[in-house]
């Protein structure tokens, strides 16, 4: 007789895999990545492939030095790579956005033990220590190639708050051809990319929804000019689909990812219309990234036909 | 997840007789029987080989003629050895000449009926019939849940006896009718076997008092809470039984044997049991005799087209995988099914990333991922606060984890952690009650 394997049930597993769902947030990304390359030119493809391998590579050093196994085959390196490119502008020095990809892969994520042990998103992170270390280079927003009108090099969020945009502006800032970091501006390929992981089962609409439909609510009550226009302005929609719906750091329940996309959503209207509305998206999603415990132990699920404990 | 009913359209085929049959004494919940035979006994088909070893346990009937040749012990799938008698088998088949229908005239007389007929929970369980049908007070059953999910991938052995043994069921339904005094009867199918449901409702057409109900064919809608819960909308309470929720579930297989053995007073000794599996060569349905081991009945289906790797008892979701095939049919055995490695290699764990699925996928609203951090840091009050007992070990949350990760094995060996701190902290309380016993002074000195 052969030798038969035995193990505890169950004994049939799903198809899915970290890194098939990893795979996914790639492929959702790439529609926002082609419409960079159209609007920003090749070297948004550099960036982004730069920093993808830097992660990577990050990772990887690190793994191999501690002798622990090395787990970059699940591509969640790659998508914080490509997340972190996604929120620079195109004409970024390649050195500053290697520093932001060891500081998001090396000290938020690895330090913290590495994939599902970060408590924070590690791509924003990234993106803080670069926005604070390099400012100028952050906020030099390079004019879309071959354009030259007013909302090319300016943001069209440094425009709302002036009060110089109006609706004719609107297929101008879907399609994102205007200035801003290079994954940012295509509300149109962001919303492919969010659709997608929704269907493939990747996300839920929870989060996105939440945290764009309040961050419009909040912004039309606080008197924004232009709330909706600022929906698919800045970094709103990168935030919303793809940092916002971290599975690590965002809540576990359905209850708790309308809290939490309802928490993004007064901090960034906040930020946006009281304060320097650089970074509103950013701060807004890590700062509830740092609630989420609290969230969690607040929307547990009640077991069913659970008793609770005298 | 896949349903792979591959065997739904086989009808059962009887296997030949075995050589040997080897009867485990324990093959149901509770005490184990004990052996009423000798080494070198004549046996027949239907007699009694073992009586039941206390209330909660069940009798044991030889499956073949022929000689008592061994009673030693076996190992069982849990690991542990227990008494088995085996029988050679003359080949006759001759049936015990004391085969003969009980006499049935009231409640004490069904229940005696019922445990002599050696019926225990057919679906898997096997918690004996009649300990489950003695309800104290027969006014808390508010209905009788019929189990025809069969909600387990591969298995088909429950479909076969909604579609093959109608009339036993019905026959089944009225001794519960009349003896419990059932006002409602409720049949669970999952919709993914319309035949069945069809079958069953032209059943309880010309029946009052039976309902069916297709449910959505969606693992594990045959657990029994879930089907409770499915069919009545009533919730069982966590440490209760479904009896507090005004239900006795009872699956259509059990209850098959138990009116059958009433008619004709052959108790349980043989079952159909769907063989399945990649590594078959003919997957079907067999009628096999108790004690056979399961490579006879994987002989009887072509033997394998691959090499197995994992050899299962049950449905590949909550099944028990065994070191041989050497192991017997039992009765509560409704599949066995051979894996080729493909199937039997499970993946390697990585890394949890809270994404929350298995959350999702738990038909208990359980957190499996939170229980599996809190046992890994041994922490049992969280371990209560989570409710890890509540698991029924479904296999869901493992199913769906991207990571791989082992929950139902954690979660299996969170509630080994909470009953051994229930035990420390019960011996810690007897201590301290006889301390306080022994030393009357003291006491008295504080008050």
């Amino acid at each position: 007789m052969n030798e038969l394997t035995v193990s505890v049930s169950p004994h049939l597993r799903s198809g899915r895999t970290t890194r098939k769902i990893m795979l996914d947030v790639l492929i959702a990304l790439c529609p926002a990545l082609i419409a960079s390359v159209f609007i920003f030119g090749w070297r948004s493809l550099l960036l982004t492939g730069v920093s993808a391998a830097m992660c990577v590579l990050c990772e990887y050093v690190w793994e191999k030095l501690l002798k622990q196994p090395v787990t970059v085959s699940d591509l969640s390196a790659v998508v914080t790579g490509v997340l972190l490119a996604f929120n620079v502008p195109s004409t970024m020095p390649v050195w500053e956005l290697l520093v932001g990809d060891a500081v998001a892969i090396l000290c938020v994520k690895m330090l913290f033990g590495g994939i599902g042990c970060n408590f924070m998103n590690p791509a924003l992170v990234g993106r803080v220590v670069m926005f604070f270390s390099f400012t100028a280079d952050m906020t030099n927003f390079p004019a879309p190639a071959g354009t030259v009108d007013a909302l090319s090099s300016a943001t069209p969020l440094a425009l709302i708050r002036a009060g110089s945009i109006g609706w004719s502006e609107l297929p101008q800032i879907l399609l994102g051809v205007h200035g801003g970091v290079l994954g940012e501006t295509c509300a149109v390929a962001l919303l492919l990319g969010g659709v997608y992981l929704c269907a493939r089962r990747v996300i839920k609409p929870i989060i996105p929804l939440a945290y764009l439909g309040s961050c419009l609510l909040f912004m039309w009550i606080f008197g924004s000019p232009q709330p909706v226009l600022a929906i698919f302005s800045g970094g709103l929609l990168l935030g919303a689909i793809f940092m916002a719906t971290d599975y690590v750091t965002t809540p576990t329940t359905d209850l708790g990812k309308l809290i939490f996309g309802l928490g993004c959503g007064l901090l960034t209207a906040l930020m946006r219309c009281f304060a320097s509305s650089a970074g509103a998206v950013t701060f807004s999603i890590l700062l509830m990234n740092l609630v989420v415990p609290y969230i969690n132990d607040l929307t547990a699920p009640k077991p069913f036909g659970g008793v609770e404990a005298k | 997840m896949p349903h792979r009913k591959n065997t739904a359209d086989a009808v059962p085929e009887r296997m030949p007789t075995p050589a040997t049959v080897t009867i485990p004494m324990s093959m149901h919940i509770g005490a184990p029987a004990v052996p009423v035979v000798k080494v070198g006994d004549s046996v027949k088909v239907g007699q009694l080989i073992a009586s039941p070893g206390g209330f909660v346990s069940s009798p044991v009937y030889a499956s073949v003629s022929g000689k008592v040749k061994r009673i030693d012990d076996m190992l069982m799938s849990t690991g542990r050895f227990m008494k088995a008698v085996t029988i050679e088998s003359d080949g006759e088949q001759a049936v015990f000449e004391g085969i003969r229908p009980p006499e049935v005239t009231d409640l004490k007389t069904f229940l005696d009926a019922v445990r002599d007929s050696g019926v225990v929970g057919l679906g898997g369980a096997g918690f004996p019939t009649a300990v489950k049908l003695s309800v104290k007070d027969l006014s808390q059953i508010e209905a009788v849940i019929i189990n025809g999910a069969e909600c387990e991938p591969y298995v088909t052995s429950d479909t076969r006896t909604m579609l093959d043994d109608v009339d036993w069921i019905a026959d089944g339904i009225a001794l519960l009718q009349k003896y419990l005094e059932v006002r409602r009867v409720v049949i669970g199918i999952e919709a993914n076997k319309p035949r069945c449901v069809k079958a069953m409702e032209a059943m309880a057409s010309g029946m009052t008092g039976v309902e069916v109900k297709a449910l959505p064919p969606m693992y594990p809608q045959g657990g029994e809470k879930v089907l409770i819960y499915n069919t009545t909308g009533r919730v069982v309470p966590e440490g209760k039984l479904p009896i507090d929720a005004g239900a006795v579930v009872i699956n259509c297989t059990t209850l098959a044997a138990v009116a059958k053995y009433i008619k004709t007073g052959m108790p349980l000794v043989e079952k159909v049991v769907t063989v399945d599996g990649s590594a078959v060569r003919e997957p079907r349905n067999v009628i096999a005799p108790i004690g056979a081991s399961m490579q006879s009945l994987f002989d009887f289906c072509g033997g394998f087209k691959s090499e197995p790797k994992k050899v299962l008892y049950g449905g590949p979701m909550m099944g028990i995988a065994v070191p041989n095939t050497d192991f017997p049919v039992m009765k509560n055995t409704n599949a066995i099914l051979a894996l080729d490695e493909k199937d039997a290699v499970l993946p390697e764990p990585t890394a949890c990333i809270r994404c929350g699925s298995c959350v999702d996928a738990c038909p208990l609203r359980l957190m499996p991922a939170a229980i599996e951090a809190a046992y890994n840091k041994r922490n049992v009050d969280k371990l209560r606060a989570l409710h890890a007992n509540l698991c029924m070990e479904c296999g869901c949350c493992s199913f769906v984890c991207p990571a791989k990760r082992m929950l139902v094995q954690t979660n299996k060996l969170a509630k080994g952690l909470i009953a051994a701190d229930n035990a420390a902290r019960k011996a810690e309380a007897d201590r301290k009650a006889k301390e306080a016993a022994s030393m009357p002074g003291k006491e008295a000195a504080a008050k």
